[in-house]
């Protein structure tokens, strides 16, 4: 047989159907579903007069509209109320294999409880009315945001019409320096591709560096595959994945671990199988990144400037400098570490698993907050995320830092809820996004890695984390 | 889904590359559980120049005058000109819906964002990919000329320019199939309903593990 790549096993294993022109029925495994992009599914479902094809392969929470403080008094926005009770009745009606609603011990992140509970599993095609699916590829599935409508689509049906990707490796080879994690890989990537290079393809991340990743560093770099403009991410199963999955809840137990674990190791891209493009790294080139724009594109290392846009010839290219260094209040050529921080936010489906708190944790350990630095953020990624981290005295650390220790949710990664930037602030975020207003309305998003956060929330400025150690 | 028509628009450009779903419709919007409504907000932080809140009334907001829809030129436009990576960012299917209840009909831009371009097929929105040069001279005309005017017919792939110039565009069959009769793609999945059975039941019998309940 011809040697495939990950991508084309896990589509080909998936296929109901094809039509002529290669549009092509796509069997869905795991529906995960939250409550800003469900509502309208639920109801255009319930006005047709259909039901749902396969409830077990439904798991849900409320994340985005989730206040991250005082859980007594509720959700206190009624719209956002509203929506996270819609869900909540709608799960009530429809069922589900799992719901963590607001204020269960297991609520948190979508894409943080789904592979913490085990019901994201290699093999499996996942998909999320939210962008930010591609996080699971991390486990290789073949995993991806879809819009409303094709929320309804899965309900109704178990499948989504697809048209099969065009493959891209993204190989980073060598040892990461030290300070340097996840993040700073992925900020990289886009960097050099761009926000549109991964347009219309599905990236396989490999190579040594990403094979010594562990599972939470590559859940980092597959959630943002598509802030490189690619749907999916994705990493070959492995020993740490195996590792990482056995005794997750909903995770097969004996004969069945074994009979998956056989399947599970096959899924990994052959040997000579080919791919539309490669683009390579090298690991021990990569240096702590910093966002300067409002595209993730727009990145540069902590020790860089901020470009000047007179020296670029391509007018769309210029002006979106322009216009970028116009909304963040950056004059030309600035260094990076010159950048003062109002806000830090240490959280999202990017950045807010256990590892990622120990890295932050570990440069706020015994150091403070900087008296120029309004707030620190540190919102976990889940309920079980909040409790291991706790278990570990990382709360504590933070705290101690002048931190505020929250609950979990999506939070200020796009301040659906309470928790923003006043218009004009600077906030070193381990977000995703560094989208005008995204934060808050004229927030200003720099998007960089745990340790970095916590650095320039000790500093007030961004600064080289390993100067600190 | 009503039906694609036969179009014959007014056109607004919206000369910027990498614009996303947050700048289309800003995120207190997507607190709303409804599907319609979100036109008014449409580019909410660039249209006008306060914060707006979802339920409000924005017949009286003040508008940003330098933002383009907003120059009585391009009142009531069906097509938007737009650059690079449109709609790129967040999956939310409210960007579509707030572009299609301003009245937008088609886009066109040298290439949008995977998960967009999808949704718009949804939501009756036909997004079309022209090669860059094509996309500038059209700038550039659209710029020159007041009520500058495309004709789009999705039927024959072409739009039409005032100067008589015909361009050709690329659509998959399927999709301008559904857009052209409003066709409702669940009802379609589900004339496949036996093969989805008869696949899940396979798969099922492979894979056990994946069908816990």
């Amino acid at each position: 047989m011809e040697a495939q790549t990950l991508y084309e096993k896990l589509w080909s294993s998936h296929v109901v159907h094809q039509e002529a022109d290669g549009t092509a029925l796509i069997y869905i495994d795991r529906h995960l579903i939250h409550e800003v992009t469900s509502p309208q599914a639920f109801e255009g479902l319930k006005l047709a007069g259909r039901k749902p094809w396969r409830v077990s392969s439904i798991v849900a929470t409320a994340d985005h509209n989730t206040p991250t403080d005082h859980w007594e008094r509720g959700i206190l926005d009624p719209v956002s109320r509203q929506q996270v009770e819609t869900l909540d009745a709608n799960i009530r009606e429809v069922g589900a294999l799992a719901y963590f609603p607001f204020r269960d011990a297991r609520q948190g992140i979508v894409h943080v409880i789904g592979p913490e509970n085990g019901a994201t599993l290699p093999g499996m095609t996942v998909v999320c009315g939210d962008s930010h699916t591609s996080t699971h590829g991390a486990f290789a599935c073949l995993a991806h945001g879809i819009g409303t409508s094709e929320v309804e689509h899965v309900l109704a049906t178990q499948c989504l019409l697809q048209k099969r990707s065009k493959t891209m490796l993204v190989r980073v080879d060598g040892e990461l320096g030290c300070g340097v994690s996840a993040k700073d890989i992925a900020l990289a990537i886009i960097g050099r591709i761009g926000t549109a290079g991964g347009t219309g393809y599905a990236i396989e991340f490999g190579g040594s560096a990403i094979r010594a990743l562990s599972m939470e560093g590559r859940m980092t770099i597959c959630n943002m595959a598509i802030e490189a403009g690619a749907r999916a991410g994705l990493v070959a199963v492995d020993q740490t994945t195996i590792d990482y999955l056995r005794d997750k809840p909903l995770a097969p137990k004996g004969e069945a671990w074994d009979q998956a674990v056989d399947y599970w190791r096959t899924l990994k891209t052959d040997e000579g199988a080919k791919f539309d493009r490669t683009v390579e790294l090298d690991a021990a080139q990569i240096q702590p990144q910093v966002t300067w724009g409002t595209s993730p594109e727009m990145v540069e290392t902590v020790s860089g400037r901020v470009p000047d846009p007179a020296s670029v010839a391509d007018p769309v290219r210029r002006e979106g400098i322009e216009r970028a260094l116009k909304y963040m209040g950056l004059a030309p050529n600035t260094p990076i570490s010159e950048i003062p921080v109002d806000q830090v936010f240490i959280g999202s489906c990017t950045n807010s698993r256990i590892e990622d708190l120990r890295e932050a944790a570990s440069v706020a350990k015994g150091r403070s907050k900087a008296p120029s630095v309004k707030r620190v953020l540190v919102v976990p990624g889940s309920g079980l995320v909040k409790r291991q981290a706790e278990a570990e005295g990382l709360h504590e650390v933070f705290l101690a830092a002048g931190f505020e220790w929250r609950e979990p949710g999506c939070s200020m990664c796009l301040a659906m809820n309470a928790d923003r930037l006043e218009p004009g602030e600077h906030c070193a975020s381990t977000s995703n996004r560094n989208f005008e207003g995204r934060q808050g309305a004229g927030g200003r998003t720099h998007l960089v890695s745990p340790a970095m956060a916590a650095a320039a929330a000790v500093t007030g400025h961004f600064v080289d984390v390993r100067e600190l150690a | 889904m009503k039906p694609f028509p036969e179009l014959n628009g007014r056109v607004a450009p919206l000369d910027r590359a990498n614009v996303d779903t947050d700048a289309i419709i800003p995120k207190q919007f997507l607190k709303s559980i409804k599907r319609s409504g979100f036109g008014p907000n449409l580019f909410d932080e660039w249209r006008y120049t306060d914060h707006g809140e979802p339920g409000q009334d924005c017949a009286n907001r003040p508008k940003n005058p330098d933002f383009v829809l907003n120059q009585p030129r391009y009142e009531g436009a069906q097509i938007l000109l737009t650059r690079d990576n449109f709609g790129c960012g967040s999956s939310r299917e409210h960007a579509p819906w707030a572009l299609e209840d301003y009245g937008f009909r088609v886009l066109i831009g040298p290439s949008f964002a995977d998960i967009f371009f999808n949704n718009c097929f949804k939501n009756g929105l036909l997004p079309i990919v022209l090669p860059a040069p094509e996309i500038d001279e059209l700038f550039r005309q659209c710029e020159a000329t007041d009520g500058y005017r495309l004709k789009v017919d999705l039927a024959a792939q072409t739009i039409t320019r005032p100067d008589g110039k015909t361009i050709a565009f690329d659509v998959d069959p399927f999709r301008k199939e559904c857009l052209l009769n409003g066709w409702d793609d669940i009802g379609l999945t589900l004339r496949h309903a036996d093969r989805i059975r008869a696949f899940e039941e396979k798969r099922r019998a492979d894979h056990p593990y994946y069908f816990v309940a």
